[in-house]
């Protein structure tokens, strides 16, 4: 009954993660306090905004979804990462000798990291409904779900990239500084990008960014507003992203030495 | 029927051959020691069989699964306690164990049964429920050989499983493994610094070295090979006696310790009286002499021209409380 086992070997790699998650504490609050920090302070600091082309807008709306997408994608990478903490202590030979596919391995942690990212992103969404954010209907909150679970997926695919390719950790910071960091801010994050006064070409390379479309489908399904494309062809976008995302995860992981 | 074969097993780090074109076969059923000094490529041989690492060359198969082919049936075939510890501190020791036995796929019941046989075997019932972080060294490398003995697999690979244990451990460990050989017929691929440890255990044994196979035999016929009994012996001043016997030829070998000399002879019992008189014609007054049966560590000494301990630093036991310190 092999099916069994490798059903087992997904719940427990999930199970591992929840583990490990609900026991740090240092955590799960400092991926709450950086967004919160982010909503809260430029949340009010612009509560009434002039924004070229939108009018006047409420901005705690045109942000939140971009905190939530921020929040899912720091903790899913994380996971995705963690794979080299495992390296260095040892653990991943244990995990790489079970007699289970490589691929249920990393399905389990996959879902274990979703899970948490999601967790996360509702709690910054439970803040922005504190803060009064104006959401959408049932179906948008459902697209949402859709969204968040797609963004997870890729960014946990990406963290195993990179995590199969780096032996420590010297290079992590400049992985975040010199990738995610310009993602997030042509990513219209914070604010069109499509609307201020910078060169085409810079507007031309919102396009290529897939961090643009998480962030903006998410505007188009939790807030039904703001957002420049449709939900739906945002969603085929990122979904594209998550699958080669966790393929290519898959691959490396699965070639990687302990 | 051969269990585990290699052919030509090669694998190099940066040029660096850490194992040497390899070739074994171990038959089901046994219980085989790889040994080596530190270095030796032991660890790299263990890693590359249970497909943790590429082979740079050369084959080897585990229940007749190739290792680069079939890396998914040969997993569901080994099991392994690690040299370095492999374990998730983050969790408890009992979790640890849990996790092992879900991933082996063992049910729910065998899952309770099997960590609490273990966890006795350990002895380590009383601490299952702290965090392995807050183990001791010793306290972890217990509960890895323990999570190692749990699932009964084809093959069992052992890297020094007893390394820096107390003898009350070491022996319940040893008892385990020989049952665990003798019921279910596991076959037991170990290595090990404790040449008592290979001898009480081991059917075969093959001494490695600089990643290059030197001799693989039966203990009972390395011991043969090296061909002449063993003399120690002490008196008070062993510089001078040493320096005299070197001129015997029929001493096959001198050594000079701390504190005595052993001589490598034929016929030991015969030999006794010549020493004696040769330590009086020098006036020199023995203190003690016995004449024994080689052992493995002379089998050692033999084959590789040093002993298994001028390679440590330390003791294995400070050895090993650093390997975990450094986590
Ligand atoms: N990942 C690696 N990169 C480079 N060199 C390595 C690597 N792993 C092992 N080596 C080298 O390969 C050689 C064999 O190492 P190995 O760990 O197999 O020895 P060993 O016989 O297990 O020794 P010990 O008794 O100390 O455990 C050593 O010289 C070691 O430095
Ligand atoms: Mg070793």
């Amino acid at each position: 009954m092999t099916w069994f086992t490798e059903i087992q070997a997904i719940y427990v790699m999930w199970l591992r993660e929840m583990k490990r998650f609900i026991r740090s504490k240092g955590r799960l609050v400092s991926s709450i306090v950086q967004p919160l920090f982010f909503l809260v302070i430029l949340g009010f600091g612009f509560r009434a905004i002039t924004i070229p082309g939108f009018g006047d807008i409420d901005y705690i709306d045109f942000l939140t979804p971009g905190i939530i997408a921020m929040a899912i994608i720091f903790s899913s990478m994380f996971t995705g990462i963690s794979v080299l903490w495992d390296k260095q202590f040892g653990f991943l030979q244990e995990v790489l000798v079970a007699p289970v596919r490589r691929f249920s391995i990393i399905l389990g942690r996959t879902l274990g990291g979703a899970t948490t990212a999601l967790i996360q992103g509702f709690i910054i969404l439970l803040i922005g409904l504190v803060l009064g954010v104006h959401i959408s209907d049932i179906p948008g909150i459902l697209l949402t779900l859709v969204f968040m679970i797609s963004i997870a997926f890729s960014w946990v695919g990406l963290g195993l990239v990179i995590a199969s390719k780096m032996e420590d950790f010297q290079g992590f910071q400049l992985i975040m500084n010199l990738i995610i960091m310009p993602l997030f801010f042509s990513s219209s994050t914070f604010f069109p990008l499509q609307n201020v006064d910078i060169p085409e070409i810079f507007r031309q390379i919102i396009y290529f960014n897939p961090m643009f479309y998480m962030v903006d489908g998410l505007r188009g399904s939790l807030i039904g507003n703001y957002n420049i494309n449709s939900p739906i062809y945002d969603l085929g976008i990122v979904m594209v992203f998550a699958v080669v995302m966790m393929a290519l995860g898959s691959y490396f992981f699965s070639r990687s030495e302990a | 029927m051969d269990i585990i074969t290699t052919h030509e097993l090669t694998k190099k780090f940066n040029g660096f051959t850490a194992v040497d074109t390899i070739s074994i076969n171990i038959k089901k059923g046994e219980i085989f020691g790889f040994l080596g000094p530190n270095g030796a490529g032991k660890t790299t041989t263990i890693k590359m069989l249970t497909t943790l690492l590429y082979p740079t060359k050369g084959s080897a198969t585990i229940a007749q699964y190739d290792i680069l082919k079939q890396r998914d049936k040969v997993r569901q075939n080994i099991g392994v306690v690690f040299q370095e510890p492999a374990l998730d501190t983050e969790l408890t020791g009992r979790e640890n164990l849990d996790f092992h036995a879900r991933m082996y796929g063992l049910g729910r019941e065998q899952r309770k049964q099997r960590v609490d046989d273990v966890l006795t075997l350990v002895d380590l019932e009383e601490k299952q429920d702290v965090l392995v972080k807050n183990y001791s060294g010793l306290m972890k490398r217990r509960l890895e050989i323990a999570r190692g003995l749990m699932h009964y697999p084809t093959v069992l690979f052992l890297d020094e499983p007893t390394l820096g244990l107390d003898a009350q451990t070491r022996r319940a460990i040893w008892a385990y493994i020989k049952k665990m050989n003798k019921e279910e017929s596991t076959t037991i691929f170990l290595t090990t610094h404790y040449m008592d440890e290979a001898d009480h255990l081991c059917d075969r044994v093959g001494i490695i070295d600089r990643g290059k196979i030197l001799v693989i035999d039966s203990t009972k016929n390395l011991k043969n090979s090296v061909g002449h009994d063993v003399i120690t012996l002490s008196c008070d001043d062993l510089s001078t006696l040493h320096d005299r016997l070197l001129q015997e030829s029929w001493i096959q070998n001198v050594k000079k310790h701390d504190n005595s000399l052993t001589l490598g002879v034929e016929k030991g019992d015969e030999k006794i009286p010549i020493i004696i008189e040769i330590a009086q014609s020098l006036k020199l007054k023995i203190k003690s002499i016995d004449v024994r049966k080689p052992t493995l560590d002379d089998v050692f000494l033999h084959y590789t021209g040093r002993m298994m301990r001028d390679e440590e630093p330390e003791n294995p036991m400070k050895q090993h409380a650093r390997m975990y310190n450094r986590r």
